[in-house]
């Protein structure tokens, strides 16, 4: 059965995803995500038109809370655990490009 | 500027303030600048696995004044995720409003009565910030990067022109309006320099009435002038690509003051899908009628209205007064002016000063009382001091503190008396006999001649009218 | 073994303390964890702190809670202060969190004693254990067979007595599937019942902590600590915990209890039998049987396989090598993302976050993730309409007893399909109970589902208590 996904789909969605997959992957995920993409057919047997998306199951709304200070982590306990850090901050290799 | 061969610049602007908070959007940590690295930070705006987001209250109300000053719709709204990866973002999402932002539609009315419009105003959180190594310091070039997220999660409000802007200037208008608007809410301290204000800028051109162009984002606008500047390059750029028979790219471009030219810094690709999709950690915002009745019944008048209310004041409405009103507004001197006149200083003397001696001294306004104001200026109107001696008291108030009349006295200008004044004119007028038989013939211009002589023999010390007088009582 | 409500009140009556229920505790815990592999990590350290801590309150003559000296399995995907927290995978291998969730603290001041971190799916995402990147759980009371999973340290923790208690995560059914594996009580709570500060995302609008428990008592005596509004989750119900333990004795006499033909189609016969061998029960209690189809039930799969992975993809992009964590070096920062995701993940996790992400995606948004979206509201309001005629439903929790490990492990839809019997209830945020009822082949336990509207936790514990009582369990 050949999947409604396409080979190039899956490949443009594991860059976004930050993901390399080797080939075998590629070719195995494109499959697998295939059929449950096709099970997932079975949903346009429901007429949903005008149904709208439950935001929260029992319509909470307007959860704040008040603008107050508290204490933060203690920033040596934070860079203890990162996987480079100098100065205080958190070291990545360089940034290719500029944020969105 | 206005572009050659019947070009027109429009122009949207995306405008991004901080919110004047205790605490981050969505959590606890402390709102502040120029902390050291990663010392105001949480599971929640670190983005640790099993941290969930609250909204601030404070961000809300906030919002909600900026929505009102912009006559947009307080609307019940959604937060949504917007995905993508970038070292500065904890969580590579970032939470923000989709289509359902809190503030929709509205507008903003200029100075020139020109009337810009408002798509949205909605809430989001902002990233941590980074430095680059081993470069120029800028991102090109550089092979490390470190990463403070102090200012990761702080609330911000993003404010979204409609494409109505016709001018680098009037662009340069309405983000001095907006500023205005956002530091009468007490929703942002307004400063560009600090980042606590960011303007991007969308510009295209087009032929009058045709659709619009192609447009490119312009990014590090870091001034007013900047922003007008960049506006006015990246307009000219395009009409040379366009008319040498070239394509404008969509894409984001980075303005180089130094070089006063923008260049490519990132093209919009379809790399850029975001997956929008609704926030599950947080429910649905609709601020009930009651409250938002309270947030406007606590609003402060906006700079229109003071500016209309301290104009109404003036007779004479020259470009002149009208420029110095709009620096008075801008820098929110004109309560300290309307004190001024309440106390009974005259209103084009108290904006004069104001936008002049004050305005030079900006920073050191808060500490300056408006009891000192007045009462220099009173001396000044009533003849006590002359301008020159009013200024120079003005500026050492603000620059040293102190009472007016201790002030006056320390620096020996007090008035000079009746009988030395006399004196004085007497002399002069004996010294030069043609200025005066000019004078003494109807030549009232001549008035200035003496006037001139006589401050500089009293250093400024005599009055002018004072000295008027004395010619007058002479002829 | 002890039941937890017998150990609390025999600690804070003084006749044995929580250190010497930690020891018998731990003692269990090293007789059989190398062969079943139920926990990644003792934290025997704090354990004894915690304990000590308890000792020390009953003897300056104060309440140390309700479950005083109880030791309890914590699910390794709930974050403890300092303790290793791996999710079961290797991209969090060695993180010790600098915070704790809000459960943890609960249990604490409840007097309960974490004893250590169970086994689980990597990220929470299987239903058989068999997805952790340490190695599967074996099912004590067979240990060629899976405990079920996620939450499979868990239930293997509470069936082999290691301790009485144990806390899981349930998003499609991963405490109420191994929990019937494993012959336990296990709790869907009502989404918002139990704070979810802490709890490492899966899918965060499916996500619930609850109880594991060998009894309906300890179950509810447990889910009353950890249940009531938090402060730290915007999504937690505002009412504090509800009273549950008062309500066991309520019996079912009067109430209308729906049989669901979709949650029975498609379970072995053995199951069957035991479903309706419960309802008779029901029936001799008192109550009203009614026969319900539900149609929508059946798209709750494809709803789930869409809504969970695209909410998964999002709440995973944060194991990006950066702040903690797993990082595989390389030149630059995208290359140094992928290289550490690619090797710190495992193949369901990448699948799902696959499958989410092209969900969510620009041109598929409303096919796949906005069509579940809505899908999603017709299951809760099929759900409403059937408890406008009844007060809960009856049905199977799993289609087959416990399976042997290996068996599911290479075909995906084949595992989602153990799920068929859980999600809806996930979907629809509301409450169910899995109870164990009766034995299957190979003596293998077999578990009944109750459920009920939000917020019905007190109905559906008493009328658990009733199946536990007719099963001659006290």
């Amino acid at each position: 059965m050949s999947s409604p996904l396409r080979r190039e789909e899956v490949a443009h969605v594991a860059k976004l995803a930050r993901l390399s997959l080797t080939d075998a992957e590629l070719d195995l995920f494109t499959e697998q995500l295939g059929q449950v993409l096709e099970h997932a057919n079975d949903m346009n047997s429901l007429n949903l038109e005008g149904v709208v998306a439950t935001a929260h199951p029992f319509g909470l709304t307007n959860v704040v809370r008040p603008d107050e200070v508290r204490t933060s982590l203690d920033r040596d306990e934070v860079l203890a655990m990162a996987p480079d850090a100098q100065d205080g901050r958190f070291s990545v290799p360089r940034i290719m490009g500029e944020a969105p | 500027m206005t572009l050659p061969n019947g070009w027109e610049i429009v122009v949207g602007l995306e405008v991004h303030t901080e919110l004047k908070t205790a605490s981050k959007m969505f959590c606890g940590c402390a709102n502040s600048f120029g902390a050291e690295p990663n010392t105001n930070i949480c599971p929640v705006c670190l983005g640790l696995p099993g941290a969930l987001p609250v909204l601030n209250e404070r961000a809300v109300e906030l919002a909600m004044a900026i929505g009102m000053a912009l006559n947009s719709t307080i609307a019940p709204s959604t937060f949504h995720r917007k995905n993508y990866f970038y070292p500065d973002m904890p969580k590579d999402f970032q939470i923000s409003q989709y289509d359902l932002p809190i503030n929709v539609g509205g507008y903003l009315d200029l100075p020139d009565a020109s009337r810009v419009s408002i798509e949205r105003a909605h809430l989001e959180e902002d990233t941590g910030k980074s430095t680059h190594l081993g470069g120029t310091g800028r991102l090109q070039g550089a092979d490390r990067s470190l990463v403070d997220y102090n200012r990761s999660g702080v609330p911000l409000v993003e404010i979204v022109s409609g494409p109505d802007i016709r001018s680098s200037a009037q662009a340069r208008a309405y983000a001095q309006e907006l500023r205005g608007i956002l530091i009468a809410t007490g929703a942002s301290d307004g400063r560009m320099e600090e980042g606590s204000m960011r303007i991007d800028a969308n510009v295209s051109i087009r032929k009058a009435e045709a659709p619009f162009g192609t447009r490119c984002e312009i990014k590090n606008l870091n001034s007013l002038r900047s922003l007008q500047r960049a506006i006015d390059y990246e307009a000219l750029r395009q009409v040379e690509l366009l008319e040498g028979g070239g394509t404008v790219r969509q894409e984001t471009r980075h303005w180089d003051e130094l070089r006063g030219e923008t260049s490519t810094m990132r093209v919009k690709e379809d790399a850029d899908d975001y997956r929008y999709f609704r926030e599950p950690d947080l429910v649905d915002l609709a601020p009930d009628q009651s409250w938002q009745d309270r947030i406007r019944a606590g609003l402060l008048p906006m700079p229109a209205e003071r500016r209309q209310k301290l104009a109404a004041l003036l007779s004479d409405l020259s470009v002149a007064h009208l420029d110095a009103v709009e620096v008075v507004i801008n820098l929110g001197l004109d309560d300290l002016v309307m004190r001024a006149v309440d106390g009974g200083v005259d209103v084009t003397l108290a904006i004069s000063r104001a936008a002049n001696e004050l305005a030079a001294n900006i920073d050191e306004v808060k500490n300056f009382s408006s009891e000192s104001f007045t009462a220099t200026l009173l001396m000044e109107q009533q003849g006590e001091l002359s301008a020159t001696q009013a200024k120079t008291v003005l500026t050492e108030l603000l620059t040293h503190g102190g009472d007016p009349h201790d002030v006056v006295t320390k620096m020996g200008f007090e008035q000079l008396s009746a009988s030395s004044l006399g004196a004085t004119v007497a002399a002069l007028i004996e010294e030069h006999p043609e200025e005066w038989t000019r004078y003494r013939d109807g030549d009232e211009k001549l008035a200035q001649f003496f006037i001139g002589q006589v401050m500089k023999l009293t250093k400024g010390q005599a009055n002018g009218k004072s000295v008027v007088a004395e010619l007058q009582a002479r002829r | 073994m002890k039941t937890a409500v017998q150990i609390a009140s025999e600690v804070q009556g003084g006749a044995t303390s929580a250190h010497e229920q930690l020891s018998l505790s731990l003692d269990a815990v090293r007789a059989r964890n190398e062969e079943l592999h139920v926990f990644l990590h003792v934290d025997e350290a704090g354990a004894r702190v915690a304990a000590a801590r308890v000792d020390d309150l009953i003897a300056r003559g104060e309440n140390a809670g309700p479950l005083a000296g109880v030791p309890i399995a914590i699910k390794d995907n709930v974050c403890q202060r300092g303790v290793p927290t791996t999710c079961g995978s290797k991209i969090l291998q060695g993180w010790r969190p600098p915070y704790s969730a809000t459960v943890i603290d609960r249990l604490l001041a409840a007097g309960a004693v974490p004893v250590g971190k169970t086994n689980l799916d990597e990220f929470a995402m299987g239903s058989s254990t068999e997805n952790s990147a340490f190695g599967p759980t074996r099912n004590p009371l067979s240990p060629s067979r899976v405990p079920g999973g996620s939450s499979g340290g868990s239930a293997a923790a509470v069936a082999a007595d290691m301790t009485p208690l144990a806390i899981g995560s349930d998003t499609g059914g991963s405490i109420r599937q191994p929990a019937a594996l494993c012959g336990l009580v296990g709790v869907k709570p009502t989404y918002g019942l139990v704070s979810r500060y802490g709890l490492i995302a899966f899918s965060s609008s499916l996500d619930q902590i609850g109880p594991f428990a060998k009894t309906v008592t300890d179950a509810a005596t447990l889910l009353e600590v950890l249940a009531g509004h938090d402060l730290m989750d915007s999504t937690s119900l505002p009412e504090p915990s509800p009273s549950l333990v008062a309500h066991l004795n309520d019996g079912v006499a009067g109430k209308r209890i729906g049989v669901v033909s979709e949650l029975i189609e498609g379970a072995d016969d053995e199951i069957v039998r035991e479903i309706h061998r419960a309802l008779q029960v029901f029936r001799d209690a008192g109550a009203t049987v009614v026969e319900l189809s539900i149609p929508e039930l059946r798209l709750g799969l494809s709803a789930y396989y869409l809504i969970a992975p695209a909410e998964a993809s999002s709440n995973l992009a944060r194991y990006d090598g950066v702040r903690y964590g797993l990082r595989v070096d390389a030149d630059d920062v995208t290359a140094m993302n992928e290289a550490t995701r690619t090797a710190g993940f495992g193949d369901e996790v990448k699948r799902r976050i696959m499958l989410g992400t092209y969900a969510l995606s620009a041109g598929y948004y409303d096919a796949y993730y906005g069509q579940a979206l809505k899908v999603r509201t017709q299951m809760i309001d099929a759900f409403a309409r059937a408890y406008r005629e009844v007060d809960f439903l009856v049905g199977a929790t799993t289609p087959t007893v416990a399976f042997a490990i290996g068996e599911k492990a290479s075909n995906p839809m084949a595992m989602y399909l153990s799920d068929v019997f859980t999600i809806p209830t996930n979907l629809a945020g509301e409450a169910a109970i899995t109870v164990p009822f009766g034995t299957g082949e190979a003596d293998l336990p077999i578990g009944v589902q109750l459920l009920g509207p939000g917020r019905s936790e007190a109905l559906l514990f008493s009328a658990a208590r009733v199946l536990e009582l007719a099963d001659g369990r006290p």
